[in-house]
């Protein structure tokens, strides 16, 4: 659920080309980029449609989640208030919706302060909201107060630390050289990042790491850091209770949601609206996004605001059902690219077994597959066509995971054959395919299917991973409960999985004993 | 009588170390020629040109009037039996299934090969009872009486055999030497036989080919090497063979 909503609050920066915004599509972990990545590139702005509506207001949304169920609820509110309003949904980027906010096309849509800013207003990020509603004015748009949530990046601290060091600023942490950081990777790396951070504030810090953004609430919580980054909604600054620093130089831009409306438009409108200020904090948002992207419905989601709906179905699910869903998922994802790794890797290993160039090639290829961490593949594989955010993908990485362990039992069982057997089986005068289906890869076979017990072993433990891409599996819990920081929901998908790699094991113990001719188990 | 087998100016190098000079040699039909020598005099490399194993580097090998080569060698080894220290049987297969195995792949009928692998049985004196077993539930004797009957399945016009009995206890040994005289007599097959037992030798061959350093160095009866050596290392070859077969 938290991993699906993160994408909708990245989706909201599908149109961005400046670095302040560009920076919120990398902000977390591997978990929220890797979405709001594709959808960048998926993204073709629709032009809207010209035609006339018979509704009073026409409000519009942008191509992502967050816009569409805030265009949602933008029309049920006007609705509520017996206002005739249509919803036009996803029209596309930015630029797209100011032009036909400005060309009355619309009416009204959802926007961020940081965006208008920087987009609309060609301006510094750091504007306050009185010089952008005063800018909007001129050009005959107004603006809503800030409907609740601001998405940036802030560095926290536990309470009782600041409390004692007296640091409630980031210029404070100049007084404290001695205090130890610990930073995403991402905004250790990012040019928008930690750098010039540092270079903005002077700050003197020498002891950074780079920790897990989950990880790093615990690192956080125990003392191994005493700063982190974090996000400015994170509903954990709250639960871990600690502080976030005021960044007292305006260094993170803002990116608070609001409603952009024409100045024209009808006053009961604009003040329906206004009801909606001040009404969505973070986490009722993350709610929203998650409803809409489990139902891909976004009026469900809109319901869930005006609470008319029930609690959504996801979170009735009972935990053997949820349990058989991810399991079954798992074994799936597990089950096919296994399939795949041994359909592939068996020939490798046969070609690989003879040795020479072709041979190194191979095993190389398939070595060097192995020690590329399965994160990184993950990561690698998203970006390229085909591939993407997909069931695909992550049976493509485990598939080539999968590959090494069978491509070298194959190759090493066949080499183990004794040259006198080998020869045997030539002067017998069997073509070369009767020795290798009859004699070699028979006499391979226990070598072999050790190979396959180890694949399906690794991908069971690496099919985790694929949660990571929405691929599911038991994986799902895991990252939902790093990202929740909540051990138990962890457990929930942890020890199915260990279970499923031990039963796994268990059947390729059996297995062994169908497949394996009994003369070589004597 | 015809040549089987006749080898014309054939040679073989190891990388820089030759294992067979060019050497001419002709096996005759239904006579056992037993190949002797010290190790790595060539023998074995002799034996395996024949059967394809190795490519010779020069001079041709004709099975039956034919020139070997890559076109008809499988045609080639189907016609010839090998038989190998180990034995050379499969380990995930029966005794049946490793003797039987040629003629399944070659589709023969199974009433046939059911009833030749009964004769074989009997020809080799290996009980029928052992035929479901694995290699690894026999014993060295039984493995190789196995392994001739896989040899001998498809009626082979040339029998080879490297050193079959070198890896024997004596007692089982000596056994085993006096039934492959008798099915060699029964058969009347042309077999070729390596070994670097001189009493063996003088046992089950008709003619003995002496080899030293990759080249025949004398070619004829027992009583012909110890009458007539060709020259010292012959007599040497004898006298110290016999020096420990008389100890």
């Amino acid at each position: 659920m938290i991993r699906i909503s993160k994408r909708g609050k990245q989706e909201r920066f599908e149109s961005g080309n400046d670095e302040s915004r560009k920076s919120k599509q990398f902000r977390r972990s591997l978990v929220s980029w890797i979405p709001g990545f594709l959808l960048i590139c998926l993204c073709v702005p629709a032009f809207p449609t010209s035609s006339s509506s018979a509704a009073d207001v026409v409000i519009g949304s942008k191509k992502f989640t967050e816009s569409y169920v805030l265009g949602e609820i933008g029309k049920r509110i006007l609705s509520d208030a017996a206002i005739p309003a249509e919803h036009r949904q996803g029209m596309g980027g930015t630029i797209i919706l100011w032009e036909a906010l400005r060309g009355g096309q619309i009416d009204a849509y959802p926007e961020y302060t940081g965006t208008i800013a920087t987009e609309i207003l060609k301006s510094d990020p750091s504007l306050s909201l009185d010089q952008i509603r005063d800018s909007l004015e001129k050009l005959g748009v107004g603006m809503t107060a800030p409907l609740g949530f601001n998405n940036t990046y802030a560095l926290v601290m536990r309470r009782s630390e600041a409390q004692r060091l007296g640091i409630h600023t980031i210029s404070d942490l100049r007084k404290h050289p001695e205090l130890k950081i610990g930073l995403t990777h991402e905004f250790l790396e990012r040019e928008d990042g930690w750098r010039p951070l540092r270079a903005r504030y002077g700050l003197p810090q020498q002891d950074i790491i780079g920790i897990d953004h989950s990880l790093g609430y615990n690192a956080l919580a125990n003392g191994s850091i005493a700063v982190k980054d974090a996000y400015s909604t994170d509903a954990k600054i709250e639960q871990n209770n600690l502080v976030v620093l005021e960044d007292d130089l305006q260094f993170f831009p803002k990116y608070e949601a609001v409603f952009l409306f024409r100045s024209s438009m009808r006053a009961n409108a604009i003040v329906a609206l206004g009801r909606l200020e001040g009404t969505l904090d973070e986490a009722r948002m993350i709610r929203l996004n998650a409803e809409a992207e489990r139902a891909r419905n976004y009026a469900r989601a809109a319901d869930l605001y005006f609470e008319r709906s029930a609690r959504p179905n996801a979170l009735n699910d009972s935990f053997p059902r949820k349990l058989a869903r991810w399991t079954l998922r798992h074994l799936q994802l597990a089950g096919f690219s296994l399939l795949l790794s041994i359909l592939v890797g068996i020939p490798l290993g046969i070609v690989a077994s003879r040795g020479g160039a072709m041979g190194h090639l191979i095993l190389g290829f398939a070595g060097v597959v192995q020690t590329i961490p399965s994160l990184a593949l993950l990561a690698l594989l998203v970006p390229l066509p085909f591939f993407g955010i997909s069931v695909r993908t992550a049976i493509t990485a485990l598939f080539l995971y999968g590959l090494l362990p069978i491509v070298r039992s194959t190759a090493t069982g066949l080499q183990d054959i004794p040259r006198s057997l080998r020869e045997s089986a030539v002067a017998l005068g069997l073509s070369p395919l009767a020795r290798l289906w009859k004699i070699y890869l028979p006499m391979a076979s226990r070598s072999i299917l050790s190979g396959i017990k180890t694949s399906a072993v690794i991908n069971i433990g690496t099919a985790t991973l694929a949660a990571l891409i929405g691929a599911g599996g038991l994986g799902e819990p895991i990252i939902s409960g790093l990202n929740l920081n909540d051990h138990v929901i962890i457990l929930e998908g942890a020890i199915p999985a260990a279970v499923l790699a031990l039963l796994v094991q268990w059947c390729f113990d059996l297995l062994d004993r169908v497949l394996i001719p009994k003369g070589l188990r004597l | 009588m015809s040549a089987l087998v006749q080898l014309l100016e054939v040679s073989k190098r190891y990388a820089d170390t030759p294992a067979l000079h060019p050497t001419d040699l002709s096996i005759e039909r239904g006579r056992t020629t037993v190949l002797i020598g010290p190790s790595g005099c060539g023998k074995s490399t002799l034996l395996r040109l024949i059967i394809g194993l190795v490519e010779p580097d020069s001079g041709s090998i004709e099975f039956n009037g034919a020139p070997i080569g890559a076109d008809n060698i499988d045609n080639v080894r189907r016609r010839i039996g090998y038989v190998i220290q180990e034995g050379g049987l499969f380990p995930h297969l029966t005794a049946r299934n490793n003797a039987t195995l040629m003629a399944r792949h070659l589709g023969r009928k199974y009433q046939e090969t059911k009833e030749r692998l009964s004769e074989l049985c009997q020809l080799t004196r290996l009980s029928e009872s052992l035929v479901e077993r694995y290699p690894l539930e026999l014993s060295g004797g039984q493995r190789q009486r196995v392994s001739l009957m896989r040899a001998l399945m498809l009626s082979p016009e040339l029998l080879l055999l490297d050193e079959p009995l070198g890896a024997l206890d004596p007692l089982v040994r000596a056994s085993l030497q006096k039934d492959l005289k008798a099915i060699f007599a029964e058969l009347k097959q042309t077999a070729l036989l390596v070994t670097h037992d001189l009493a063996e030798a003088a046992y089950l061959g008709d003619e003995i080919v002496l080899m030293n350093e990759g080249r025949i160095v004398q070619k004829g009866t027992i009583i012909d090497l110890r009458e007539r050596p060709a020259n010292p290392f012959v007599s040497e070859f004898i006298n110290a063979q016999r020096g420990i077969a008389s100890v």
